[in-house]
């Protein structure tokens, strides 16, 4: 969060920033409530390059979807007679992308900045399914996102996964069966060292020091916690009676899931010394960190990462926008992957996250990682750091059909997103985009000259009334002898 | 002129009664002889509860509506209105508003002065939360509002303390009375929500997200009170003692009284947000804003929630950049607010009309107006401002339609009530009649010219005051032009007449806040005038001259 950026990659393909209207076209489409009612239609993806990620690359093959699901991928499929049939001759096809951090979609601020410890807000309150970045993400290939809460506190917001079903509301977009999250931050976003307002205490923790203590503070509560609810209902398991419950405590509730293993942990980290502290602490209370994120040193302490069983999501080649970024190098990703760290890239930006293709694509470059290693990085690997490997990630029979058809191989810099598709559903389509643009230009302008017209005919009227002269109307009275009220009123 | 002043003074009531007496055409009191029996007769009455009945006869006793029909005893102690060319109404209600409710008491208290609120450090700080404050304990009478509410048709207000998460306890309130408790028809009837985070620096919570994680927790420690302080006080020994905590104590006890919760939600984004919280917290709620309604009618009615419409409708910000392109969506949002109450009609959701951002009363009918050019039905858009909203914050037993033992609040109209033509020129409340009358027209030609810049002194309490009139007077006597004082700025006349040697012209300025109406009446001879100043019921004596005409002006 908050951070300037500094970015050698590729410029953002500068289509993808045109679309005030475009963002309109799927909405008209998607809006109606049928759509969601309706199960998608079986759909048949034909003759692409299919990108697998786990079973390798198939030339000229098909894809064939039901219920939302891949029924069958191989060549020469038969589509059934309701089928819908997609033509990719010539193009290809590889799993949607996740993006394993992301802040799109919040409606509101996505930090809760008063406090250190802000675990009781939850952005899954505040999803937006109107963010137009929903869509943009989308014509880049994303179908999942990790929302998290931003890195201003130690100990953050819960955190969501969703997919961009574009067009849904807010209730339909969380990935069903996705274990929640919660965000950490370390270093100085969380003491606030570049966020002081003068004149004002410094909140507290305003140390790397503090902020472990923080961290170990909160859990130490949530500990006792934990076992003020386990004795409760131990003893009305006993058969005691009028025990009053121990009061219900949203903040700390969420910490508790952490030490079940019901809740992931998602820690905003960069310096090697932070990491190892976090997966320190951790370690005592017996809970594991599930992904480092940005984690820019993680290649100085790949092998802690590692054992530790703890993913690392973080940026292709972004860095030096502060002090505790500049040991950042390109070859983080392909250099922790090497060390056998799950590892994913990820946007933190909803510009970026339309790119992410090309992001992956760099630690190919830097690090040498291959075709299948690279396209990791924001398929497979996300999916397994969010838990949902079992449902995407990789083109497999049996898993959601979240597909992305680019026209060329989705590394090169010049690949273009055709289609998105998020459970058998085609979310976006480029060509759609295309010719639907002309007509919400259209409506806009129309919108405006209505309100301008109605703005004019108002000032008229004003002007109007100001001039003509009252008529003068007979008064109405009351008998018997009407009360005298003064003019103008009231009694 | 010193109003604000005036209004603070604490001698109020008799400094009131010294006004009465100064000025000719004061307010008339309400006093032992007033009449309490009427009957409307032959009028054409809109029970709302029934249909439209002409040339029938309502009679109102003792605040309460005795007989309504076309064939009805006039009881020989009432006072006749005719009323043929009259509709009679049932009194509007205005759904939600803080109209009738005093500001918000500083807090700290008596005079510490910028006395802020300590830093919130967590829900358990209770953050911008008073729910313990009722609008029908903090009654103003000396809001202009409740006049100018009243005189455009509104009998009722829904009213409740503003700000906060948590501001307090709403009421239903009778848009007149001597006293303060004789506003107050139902109280509690709704305990609004906001999830407006207060903010301030490091003042939690200070996003939405932390807003609804606050109420949430609010609401989950209101149940746990009930049930620990139960528990506790059949074995207090032994065991720790549950907290006393004001605002869970007032929210419980506010439920426990039937009062509805309030939750915001104007966008369908938020209009769904609020339908997942009002279940999530096991209230009664009614959700407020229902601006986007055409987009989300459905999803309502099969909840079963009530809407609550603001009449302001959205439009571009009067001072906003002109350059600046709105986004298809606020475009169409914009074009299609009003018509939601349409979509919610349509969909069978109950919804009654609020006034909202609305400041001026005169506005509120012409809101209403757009959503019947816009789909709705006049019929639906009546019951929206009246027997919905009654039903909606359980007073429907007294208000809301033209019924027989109901709350004697009419409104007497000469025509259509959504009709821009038509007048309110009656308005009862609790049976008491207030008339609401335009400013006489000249009925005689004006004897001398008021055009020029006229010196007008002032005595008000607070001492002396100069003001500057620049008048223009057109020949059949209507008056324009503009009001000066160096404490208040400027006024443009908006009703103004020359008819003999007399005058009368008002402006509009805001004062605390409120547009309130100044109204000028006087005598003129040559470059001389003297009349009275009338603003929220005071009057103050003024005497006039035109400096720069010559002696013996025109006459």
């Amino acid at each position: 969060m908050n951070r300037r950026r500094v970015n050698f990659g590729i410029a953002v393909v500068a289509l993808l920033c045109l679309l005030t209207g475009a963002s309109g076209a799927a909405r008209e489409k998607e809006a109606k409530p049928s759509a969601a009612a309706n199960p998608a239609p079986a759909l048949l993806i034909r003759n692409a390059t299919i990108l697998t990620v786990t079973h390798g690359t198939l030339e000229k093959a098909d894809i064939l979807i039901k219920d939302g699901k891949i029924a069958a991928v191989g060549s020469g499929l038969k589509a059934p007679a309701d089928a819908q049939v997609i033509d990719a001759s010539g193009q290809f096809v590889m799993p949607g992308i996740i993006d394993c951090h992301s802040h799109i979609a919040v409606d509101g601020d996505v930090n809760e900045g008063s406090v250190s410890v802000s675990s009781m807000v939850n952005i899954a309150d505040v999803l937006n399914s109107d963010d137009p970045a929903i869509y943009r993400d989308l014509a880049g290939g994303v179908t999942a996102a990790n929302i998290l809460h931003g890195s201003a506190n130690s100990i953050g917001g819960q955190t969501v996964v969703i997919k961009l079903r574009w067009g849904q509301p807010a209730a339909k977009l969380p990935f069903e069966g996705a274990l929640p999250g919660i965000k950490f931050a370390l270093g100085e976003n969380p003491k606030r060292s570049n966020f002081r307002a003068s004149g004002m205490p410094d909140r507290y923790p305003a140390t790397r020091l503090g902020v472990e203590e923080t961290i170990r503070g909160a859990f130490t509560e949530a500990r006792d916690y934990k076992k003020t609810w386990d004795d409760y209902s131990k003893r009305v398991a006993a058969g005691e009676k009028n025990l009053i419950p121990p009061r219900r405590d949203l903040k700390l509730e969420p910490l508790v899931e952490v030490l079940e293993g019901k809740r992931y942990v998602h820690a905003h980290c960069y310096r090697e010394d932070e990491i190892l502290m976090l997966l320190r602490v951790a370690k005592e209370f017996g809970f594991r960190v599930q992904t480092l994120q940005h984690v820019l040193e993680g290649y100085k302490v790949a092998d802690e990462i590692a054992a530790a069983g703890t993913g690392a999501s973080t940026f292709s080649d972004w860095w030096a926008y502060k002090l505790e970024a500049y040991e950042a190098i390109p070859y983080n990703a392909a250099l922790m992957t090497r060390r056998g760290v799950v590892v994913s890239v990820n946007s933190d930006d909803a510009a970026e996250a339309t790119h992410l293709n090309q992001e992956a694509a760099k630690s190919m470059r830097y690090g040498g990682l291959t075709h299948d290693e690279a396209l990791k990085l924001v398929t497979l690997n996300p999916a397994i750091q969010l838990g949902i490997e079992k449902r995407v990630g990789s083109i497999e029979v049996g898993k959601d059909a979240d597909l992305v058809i680019y026209n060329r191989d989705p590394l090169s810099a010049y690949a273009v997103v055709q289609k998105t598709l998020i459970d058998g559903r085609v979310y976006f389509d480029r060509e759609k985009d295309l010719a639907g643009r002309a007509a919400l230009e259209q409506e806009k302008k129309e919108l405006l000259e209505k309100a301008k017209k109605n703005a004019e005919k108002k000032a008229d009227e004003k002007k109007a009334e100001g001039k003509k002269p009252e008529e003068k109307k007979p008064e109405e009275k009351a008998k018997p002898p009407q009360e005298r009220t003064d003019e103008g009123g009231a009694r | 002129m010193s109003l604000i002043s005036v209004r603070k003074r604490p001698g109020i009531v008799v400094f009131a009664a010294l006004c009465l007496s100064l000025s000719g055409a004061g307010r008339v009191a309400a006093q032992g002889g007033e009449p309490r029996s009427f009957a409307i007769h032959g009028a054409k009455v809109v029970p709302v509860s029934g249909a439209p009945l002409e040339n029938a006869t309502v009679v109102v006793s003792r605040g309460v509506i005795t007989a309504v029909g076309t064939n009805v005893a006039i009881p020989a102690d009432a006072w006749v209105i005719e009323g043929k060319g009259l509709t009679v109404y049932p009194g509007l209600m205005d759904a939600f508003t803080d109209v009738g409710v005093a500001a918000a008491p500083a807090s700290g208290g008596g005079g510490e002065a910028n006395a802020k609120p300590p830093i919130s450090k967590g829900p358990e700080d209770r953050p911008a939360t008073t729910p313990w404050r009722n609008a029908a304990d903090e009654i103003n009478l000396g809001d202009a509002r409740i006049e100018s509410w009243r005189s455009a048709g509104f009998t009722a207000t829904v009213s409740a303390p503003k700000s906060g998460m948590f501001p307090g306890q709403a009421a239903v309130l009778n848009l007149a009375g001597e006293r303060a408790g004789d506003l107050v028809v139902k109280s509690p009837v709704a305990v609004p929500v906001s999830l407006q985070a207060p903010g301030g620096f490091r003042n939690y919570p200070d996003s939405l997200m932390g807003a609804i994680a606050y109420v949430r927790q609010v609401w989950l420690d209101a149940n746990w009170s009930t049930q620990a302080e139960a528990i506790y006080e059949k074995n207090p020994r032994g065991v720790e003692r549950p907290r006393y905590d004001q605002s869970t104590e007032a929210l419980n006890d506010a439920l426990q009284k039937h009062a509805v919760v309030l939750i915001p939600g104007n966008s369908s984004l938020e209009i769904r947000r609020a339908l997942v919280l009002g279940e999530e917290w096991k209230v009664n709620s009614v959700i407020y804003g229902g601006q986007m309604g055409y987009e989300v009618a459905a999803e309502i009615a099969a909840k079963k929630v009530p809407v609550l419409v603001d009449l302001k409708w959205p439009e571009a910000a009067k001072d906003g950049d002109p350059e600046e392109v709105p986004s298809l969506r606020t475009l169409r949002f914009r074009d299609r607010a009003p018509s939601s109450p349409a979509a919610l009609q349509k969909a069978g959701v109950k919804f009654a009309f609020y006034s909202g951002g609305i400041t001026a009363a005169k506005d509120i009918l012409p809101a209403v107006k757009k959503s019947i050019d816009a789909g709705l039905t006049p019929d639906a858009a009546l019951r929206a401002l009246t027997l919905s909203p009654a039903e909606i914050f359980g007073v429907a037993d007294v208000l809301g339609s033209i019924e027989k033992g109901k709350i004697a609040n009419l409104v007497v109209t000469d025509g259509d009530l959504f009709d821009k033509k038509t007048k309110v020129k009656i308005v009862f409340v609790d049976g008491r009649k207030f008339e609401v009358r335009e400013p006489l027209r000249p009925s005689e030609p004006p004897m001398g010219d008021l055009t020029g810049k006229w010196k007008l002194s002032t005595s008000t309490p607070n001492g002396a005051e100069e003001l500057t009139a620049d008048l223009s007077m057109e020949t059949d006597g209507t008056l324009t032009g503009t009001v000066s004082s160096p404490q208040r700025g400027t006024g443009s006349i908006f009703s103004g007449y020359v008819s003999e040697e007399k005058f009368s012209f008002t402006i509009n300025l805001p004062i605390e806040g409120n547009p309130t109406d100044v109204r000028f009446t006087g005598t003129f001879e040559g470059n001389s005038m003297k009349g009275s100043i009338s603003v929220l019921g005071y009057t103050f004596e003024f005497a006039g001259t035109k400096p720069g005409a010559a002696a013996g002006g025109a006459r």
